[in-house]
């Protein structure tokens, strides 16, 4: 029972904590806010001076700035859409009964523990490489003209890369949805002349849907700050091919010096961010109390 | 038509073999009910009978054909299950609607259909509801019109009151009872409660370890149980069995004799001794006592019956109501 003298102490042994964890946002966030006001490139030290909104319209009429937006939302996407579909398809597999259920599990759940710069560095030098990669070998296997991954469709391959790295744990998230399912309830949809289809349709899938949700809502949050994966492949291009608003902010600050763009850019990134926030939680707040 | 019958009909989970080789007739209309103690396969049996595990071996007949191989949808059997199974994301009437759907039926029907199960089970208040919003009872309503929407050539209910409070089950007792009247459809019945078996079968089986005891009518049972497992396990209180001397007498390993076949008197009887526990229910009182060199019996009386704990009491068992079984527990 809380008191309310207990209450009052339990608040000002929190206020530390809050405290800390306040600044810890509060004073990058301002800092960043601060510097996007300024003219405050690297290479012209000590020539600081206040300048509105300028950043803001040069990061905004950049036409990098499209390019970059419209490639952060293909690789969310894309990638949702991947792990999506294929973490439902392969915890449909893992749920069945088949033999050594436990090592094919851990090896489908293995790619989450490679970190991303080593994956992208594999995936680009084994598989995607147009001479030596696995990719062009079987091509040439069957004749055909190998394709040059990063330099003919590149977006799409970041988004294969980071599906790659993703899928396991929408599988992993999905498999235990699918398992706390009562099998008496597929049995009744069987009995009631619900054909496996149907059975996936009516009963599966609205039983996954909240699964689904917390993945979305879980890939989303890491997917729009995609990096590592594009600067060990792509470095952004070709041209700005494969730039996302994170890869854009750090271009502007650390490759162009510019550091106030850059900090604009990655405000705006934070309002982007809050402005998917809200519609996800709305999708969330439908889904999640039922 | 809802003639079901099983030949030779037998089951294993790996090595175990959880239903023996087992005949069993039942015909159109019958109330059929499976009892026996947790464990001995009538969940496993009506499973067999639906469908949902294949026989290893035998032959199940549906209306004379040859059902062994059909899928349960082609089965044209409904069950209603021990959880309900209700689907959880949809609404009552979409519950109940959900077979007729599958089967492709339009619209306008379905709609009439449902209307017409949730009026005969007192659903008509709740068909937009969710079964998560509705109590016990309900859910149990929703999943038995789900089941006669299909109008199926029988009904398979596994334990379908275990989840329900006593009183709510005597309730759904007659429900079931009344909606057996008024369709008149094959009605498999799944218990571990002899209750719920005596007051509703047109037919028992009696089933222990995977093997048929008995089949009968409730007083064949109750009248002439085959051996000491059926005529401990049907009526309530449990019948006393007692070997020794007594037995002997009678020329019997074992004689039993049904607490309600023993004359209670203060002055003069067969046996005496002391009562340990005597339970006044109001209309019966259930007397336990400790007869000397016999054990303990129980033996009913009416609830006017004034005795306690410690008095002496007398029994004279009722000579025609006694059972008598072999060494083998076969009656005699
Ligand atoms: N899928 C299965 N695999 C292995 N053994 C099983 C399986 N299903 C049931 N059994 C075994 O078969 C036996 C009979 O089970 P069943 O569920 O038919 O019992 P029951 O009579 O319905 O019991 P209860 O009254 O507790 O529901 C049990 O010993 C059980 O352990
Ligand atoms: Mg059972």
């Amino acid at each position: 029972m809380a008191t309310q003298h207990s209450r009052a102490a339990a608040r000002l042994m929190m206020t530390p904590a809050v405290i800390l964890l306040l600044l810890w946002m509060i004073v990058p966030l301002s800092m960043t806010l601060y510097f996007s006001f300024l003219r405050y490139n690297l290479l012209m030290p000590g020539m600081e001076e206040w300048i509105g909104f300028m950043n803001y319209e040069f990061f905004l009429t950049d036409p990098a700035f499209f390019a970059a937006l419209t490639n952060t939302l293909l690789l969310v996407g894309g990638v949702l859409l991947i792990t999506i579909v294929g973490g439902v398809l392969l915890a449909l597999l893992l749920d069945q009964p088949i033999f050594g259920q436990g090592i094919v599990r851990i090896l489908v759940i293995a790619p989450f523990f490679v970190m991303p710069t080593v994956s992208a560095l594999v995936w680009k030098n084994m598989f995607m490489n147009p001479v030596s990669g696995l990719f062009a070998w079987i091509a040439k296997g069957f004749g055909l003209q190998p394709v040059d991954f990063f330099a003919e469709i590149p977006l799409l391959s970041i988004i294969l890369i980071v599906a790659w790295q993703w899928l396991p744990f929408a599988t992993l998230i999905l498999l235990t949805a699918l398992q706390s399912l009562d099998s008496e309830q597929l049995e009744a949809a069987e009995m009631d002349g619900a054909p496996p289809l149907s059975r996936f349709r009516s009963i599966i899938l609205p039983h996954l849907a909240r699964a689904i949700t917390v993945v979305i809502l879980i890939q989303t949050i890491f997917l729009l700050s995609v990096f590592a994966e594009i600067l060990v492949t792509t470095n952004g291009g070709p041209g700005y091919a494969t730039t996302n608003i994170t890869f854009l902010v750090y271009a502007q600050s650390l490759l162009q010096f510019d550091v106030g763009g850059g900090s604009a850019g990655g405000i705006v990134a934070v309002i982007l961010a809050n402005i998917v926030a809200i519609f996800l939680m709305r999708m969330i707040g439908k889904n999640l109390d039922i | 038509m809802g003639q079901i019958i099983l030949q030779d009909v037998t089951k294993q989970f790996g090595t175990v073999e959880v239903i023996k080789p087992l005949d069993l007739d039942i015909q159109d209309g019958e109330f059929v009910v499976f009892v026996g103690p947790s464990g001995c396969g009538k969940s496993t049996l009506l499973r067999l009978i639906a469908g949902l595990e294949d026989v290893t071996s035998g032959t199940i007949l549906i209306d004379g054909q040859d059902a062994t191989l059909t899928p349960p949808a082609k089965r044209r059997l409904a069950m209603v299950f021990q959880s309900y199974a209700l689907y959880p994301h949809m609404s009552v009437a979409k519950n109940i609607a959900f077979p007729l759907r599958m089967a492709g039926l339009p619209r306008a029907e379905i709609d009439k259909k449902v209307k017409a199960a949730a009026a005969t089970l007192n659903l008509t208040d709740y068909l937009d509801r969710r079964p998560g919003q509705l109590s016990g009872g309900q859910r149990q309503r929703v999943a038995i019109g789900r089941a006669i929407v299909r109008e199926p050539a029988a009904f398979l209910f596994d334990e379908p009151l275990s989840n329900l409070d006593a009183a709510l089950r005597v309730n759904m007792r007659l429900e079931i009872s009344e909606l057996h009247n008024q369709l008149q459809t094959t009605m498999i019945y799944v218990t571990h409660d002899q209750v719920e078996a005596m007051t509703m079968a047109d037919k028992i089986v009696v089933l222990s370890a995977g093997r048929i005891e008995q089949v009968g009518s409730p007083l064949e049972l109750y009248r002439a149980p085959k051996n000491t497992f059926v005529a401990g396990f049907i009526g309530s209180p449990k019948m006393n069995f007692i070997d020794g001397r007594d037995a002997q007498e009678a020329g019997a390993a074992q004689i039993g004799i049904r607490p309600e076949h023993l004359r209670l008197s203060m002055e003069e009887g067969k046996w005496s001794g002391l009562v340990t526990v005597s339970e006044h229910l109001g209309s019966d009182t259930f007397l336990h006592v400790n007869v000397d060199g016999v054990g303990t019996l129980t033996a009913r009386s009416d609830g006017e019956f004034g005795v306690r704990h410690g008095d002496r009491v007398h029994l004279t068992p009722i000579e025609e109501r006694i059972h008598r079984f072999d060494a083998d527990g076969k009656a005699i």
